[in-house]
């Protein structure tokens, strides 16, 4: 499928992939420990600043 | 009887709000996903149907994540330095915001174009690294990136370091132009741009069509994943303000 130079095409892609998928994942796990880490924050009383001059 | 009208631009600043920043994002995200796996997907079937050069046989293919990733590692760096523009100028902070989001995903989109264009040279030129001009730019960028990320973890109050890095981060976009224009001003064995030229671009449409829907994919993906970024700097803003508060309250 990849043709002669398949030791180097399938790599390249996996390697992209691979790194792409990484990132993806990092970025939403990172976004549901702060979200939950808000929320906690949040339910223990501490309010933002913004929303205490409402 | 004169009446009073609101700026037109009040509509588009209005988002430069930390706060109404969120809410865009979070209703934009799930649209700008879809529109990439769209994007990559239609890619990655012209690719698979693309044919097999002439002179490159096979490794041809390796262009279709090589180049857009090479393309992204100074479109990246543009965003950044327009980023440090609105630090330095405007002092916004959503500014910095998107200046420290876009920095690691640059890192790693130049860290690909490296390693793919190294993983094409071997076959092609025979040699995975050559010291030329284009491939020593293209790796002081990423050491440039690396260094940015440091520097901004460097401050423990993001607003200390603002400006620093604003100002590290433009002083850096020298390299941006010598990456571009280093196989014009020297003689290197890395090829001369073949699609981005003043006349018209030096491809067969079998190929350029598949590399621009990979690149556009490319594109949509850095935006997706640059508006996530920006979403989690925000929320860690925010745990962190929450934080000092409930320290001097004494919680």
């Amino acid at each position: 499928m990849f043709g002669k130079y398949a030791s180097f095409v399938v790599p390249a892609y996996a390697l992209s992939m691979l790194a792409l998928a990484i990132v993806i994942v990092r970025i939403r796990v990172i976004y549901r420990q702060r979200l939950a880490e808000l929320n906690a924050l949040e339910m223990a009383g501490a309010g933002r600043r913004s929303a205490k001059k409402k | 009887m004169a009446t009073q009208t609101k700026p037109s631009t009040e509509g588009f600043w209005s988002f430069a709000n930390p706060s109404k920043f969120m809410g865009f994002a979070n209703r934009t995200i799930p649209a700008l996903a879809i529109t990439t796996l769209i994007a990559l997907a239609a890619g990655m079937f012209m690719v698979l149907n693309a044919p097999e050069d002439y002179q490159q046989g096979s490794s041809v293919l390796i262009m279709f994540v090589h180049v857009p990733a090479a393309w992204l590692s100074m479109m990246i760096y543009t965003v950044m330095a327009c980023s440090a523009v609105g630090t330095i100028v405007w002092r916004h902070p959503l500014a910095d915001v998107s200046l420290r989001a876009a920095a690691p995903l640059g890192a790693v989109f130049t860290f690909l174009a490296l390693v793919t264009g190294s993983l094409w040279g071997k076959p092609m030129w025979g040699t995975w690294w050559e010291w030329d001009a284009r491939m020593t730019s293209v790796l002081i960028l990423l050491i440039i990136y690396l260094g940015l990320i440091a520097l901004s973890r460097a401050f423990e109050e993001p607003a200390e370091g603002a400006q620093p890095l604003a100002i590290m981060t433009l002083t850096g976009f020298i390299i941006v132009p010598v990456i571009k224009f280093s196989v014009n001003w020297w003689n290197t064995l890395h090829q001369p741009a073949s699609v981005m030229r003043f006349d018209r671009p030096a491809m067969d449409a079998a190929f350029l069509y598949p590399l621009l829907v990979m690149a556009i994919g490319y594109s949509l993906l850095f935006f997706t994943l640059h508006f996530m970024s920006m979403r989690n700097e925000i929320l860690g803003r925010r745990i962190r303000t929450m934080k000092i508060a409930n320290a001097q309250e004494g919680r």
